[in-house]
């Protein structure tokens, strides 16, 4: 009997896990007193902030450990790994800013650092609260329409008079007692869980039946009609608010669950069609779109106006070489936002090609676990929101790194875990959540703990 | 601090942040290395699997529940003393994905020390060798359960 409990504790890896959480945070601190050290900066502040950033990081890993035993171990080590960067990023160009007010003899700016850290708690309070209040993840399919409504309200609300609020002419945050929020964050998970619900019920009439028109196969309204209705009301509030970021998301996660869960490749080449249509019509229709191309294609036509973002980004690339200028000695703050959509030039600067290439690796990692939790998972819902939370996350960071190295056009939207931002973080960490539930029930065994000490009772009886 | 000692952190710090990597993945490795461990649902190794009580065994001969033909041809479900539910409703305890299913479309009860297999008004049937489940009927090893485009047998 010892023997059957044994297997069956060490396939739990969650000292694993421990160990590297421990890791993760130790990378953190390394970078922060490099960052110290490198531009003179001795705060006791820093101290207390990594503390309570690894006692955050232990309190959720004993949370996983009780609520998810069997999750995969190396979700959570990956994305704290990301998140302790960010931070020691952050903290990097708030010194930077700090030190230009001083030059510039203007009034000292607010460090960021520390509402980042306190998004980082509320991020990990959700994340532990997700796990603990969705035992099942076959639940949330129960929630599915709700989930459509809400994601849809959810992206309406900066919409609103009074409590949205616009920022550098996207019209994405709301203001809720003095906190900015951008809701469009939590929209796209409410959202998958949406599609995943109703995709699964009607996946085999969306591949199968169809009925001819005009000699074209074309699924029957019902089936359809709703996912279009949700989809294009989506579409035409990210429109009014200017969003192209979450739009080109939203687009991109509607096309991989659609190919998931029917298995039909033409679902891809109609949404790579309607993409470059889409595209060409906003391009023609919306002026922002034509300059955000246009800087793509030449960001050095105009290189001290619309391009000079951008062309900051490659600058900072290339100064970072292989092995990057190191930590606190580039000049990433030259860059516009580069706490926010930027802090991958940022980190490409001081860390190098080689360093990107180890965040980059470390996203890579998060989305194979994602993905091997969707295909290990027995039922079909389980399946399809997996796979879509881990499209969020990839298909997020591939469109922001590839927009500030200039593969695609930018398109403003937050690094998942690195940037500076509270909503994105909140959001991405209930992904986390709901993706290490999953695994969590697609790696536990057919007996349980519980079980096998119950069978051992009725042995000491017999 | 000295310019070299800045730069030997510098690499010193990329070192570090690669052997975090690195450790990640060998655990990745090693995870994806014994899969069996892991997974709920096992192709049939009998070898490999707990084996129940001894006074289980002697009272019941059968302890698996093998999947023969279908999509989860190979699959092994233990038998333990508590009802199964065949259906493809995802709370199921074995779910097939298949039209011909019915949600809840089957149960299989331990009475005694033999399996008996019910009908839950499937729109399909439940078939025992060539005969169709009616009433609850004795599931014999060496019978072959049908539902939909699943076939099972029952295993010691």
């Amino acid at each position: 009997m010892s023997e059957t409990l044994n297997r069956y504790r060490v396939s739990t890896r969650r000292s694993a896990e421990l160990a590297l959480l421990v890791g993760a945070w130790l990378i953190g601190v390394f970078a922060w007193i490099l960052v110290d050290s490198a531009t003179g900066e001795t705060s006791l502040g820093g101290w207390t902030s990594l503390l309570s950033a690894g006692v955050l990081l232990l309190i959720t890993h004993g949370a996983v450990r009780w609520q998810a035993p069997y999750a995969d171990p190396l979700l959570l080590p990956s994305v704290a790994a990301l998140n302790m960067l960010g931070l020691a990023m952050i903290h990097r160009l708030d010194i930077a800013a700090a030190q230009r007010a001083i030059s510039n003899g203007s009034p000292m700016p607010t460090p960021d650092v520390y509402l980042q850290l306190t998004w980082m708690l509320v991020g990990l309070v959700a994340f532990i609260l997700v796990l603990s209040f969705v035992g099942d993840h076959r639940r949330l399919q129960r929630f599915t329409f709700t989930a459509g409504f809400a994601g849809i309200a959810l992206l309406f609300l900066p919409l609103l008079p009074f409590i949205g609020s616009e920022v550098n002419g996207a019209r994405l945050w709301i203001n809720f007692l003095g906190f900015t929020f951008q809701p469009g964050e939590l929209a796209k998970v409410a959202l998958t869980i949406f599609f995943a619900g109703f995709l699964v019920t009607r996946r085999h009439s969306l591949a199968l039946v169809h009925k001819k028109i005009l000699g074209v196969g074309v699924p029957r309204a019902k089936d359809v009609g709703p996912l279009l209705l949700v989809w294009f009301a989506a579409l035409l509030v990210l429109i009014l608010e200017r969003d192209l970021g979450t739009s080109l998301l939203l687009f991109g996660l509607f096309i991989v669950m659609l190919y998931v869960a029917t298995g039909r490749r033409s679902w891809v080449l109609i949404g790579g069609s309607l993409l470059t249509v889409g595209g060409g019509l906003a391009y023609q229709a919306f002026g922002h779109v034509r300059v955000r191309f246009d800087v793509w294609l030449d960001p050095f036509a105009d290189a001290n106006g619309s391009g000079f973002q951008i062309v900051q980004s490659l600058y900072g690339f290339a100064n970072g070489g292989i092995f990057g200028t190191g930590w606190g000695q580039g000049y990433p703050q030259l860059v516009p936002f580069a706490k926010t959509d930027f802090i991958t030039s940022a980190l490409g600067e001081e860390l190098g090609l080689m360093g990107m290439i180890a965040i980059l690796l470390l996203f890579a990692i998060v989305v194979e676990r994602g993905a091997r939790a969707a295909v290990a998972t027995r039922d079909p819902f389980g399946n399809l929101l997996a796979i879509g939370l881990t499209t969020v996350i990839g298909l997020q960071t591939f469109i922001v790194i590839g927009g500030v190295t200039r593969l695609v056009p930018l398109t403003g939207l937050t690094t998942p875990f690195l940037s500076y931002g509270g909503s994105s973080l909140v959001a991405n960490y209930i992904i986390i959540a709901l993706l290490i539930r999953i695994s969590n029930a697609a790696r536990a065994p057919e007996v349980t703990d519980a079980e096998l000490v119950l069978r051992q009772d009725g042995e000491g009886n017999d | 601090m000295s310019e070299l000692l800045l730069s030997i952190l510098r690499i010193g710090f990329l070192i570090a942040l690669w052997w975090f990597v690195l450790t990640v993945v060998s655990v990745l490795r090693r995870d994806l290395q014994a899969p069996r461990d892991a997974k709920p649902l096992t192709p049939a190794r009998s070898g490999k699997r707990p084996s129940p009580r001894p006074t289980l065994r002697a009272r019941k001969t059968s302890t698996q529940l093998v999947i023969v033909e279908g999509a989860l041809t190979g699959t092994a479900v233990p038998l333990g003393s508590s009802p199964i539910i065949i259906g493809r409703a995802p709370d199921a305890t074995i779910v097939l994905d298949d039209d011909f299913v019915s949600t809840h479309h089957a149960r299989l009860t331990p009475n005694g020390n033999h399996w008996m297999v019910e009908d839950l008004g499937s729109t399909n049937g439940t078939w025992i060798d060539r005969t169709r489940v009616t009433t609850p009927t004795v599931f014999r090893p060496g019978t072959q359960l049908r539902i939909g485009r699943t076939s099972m047998e029952l295993s010691s």
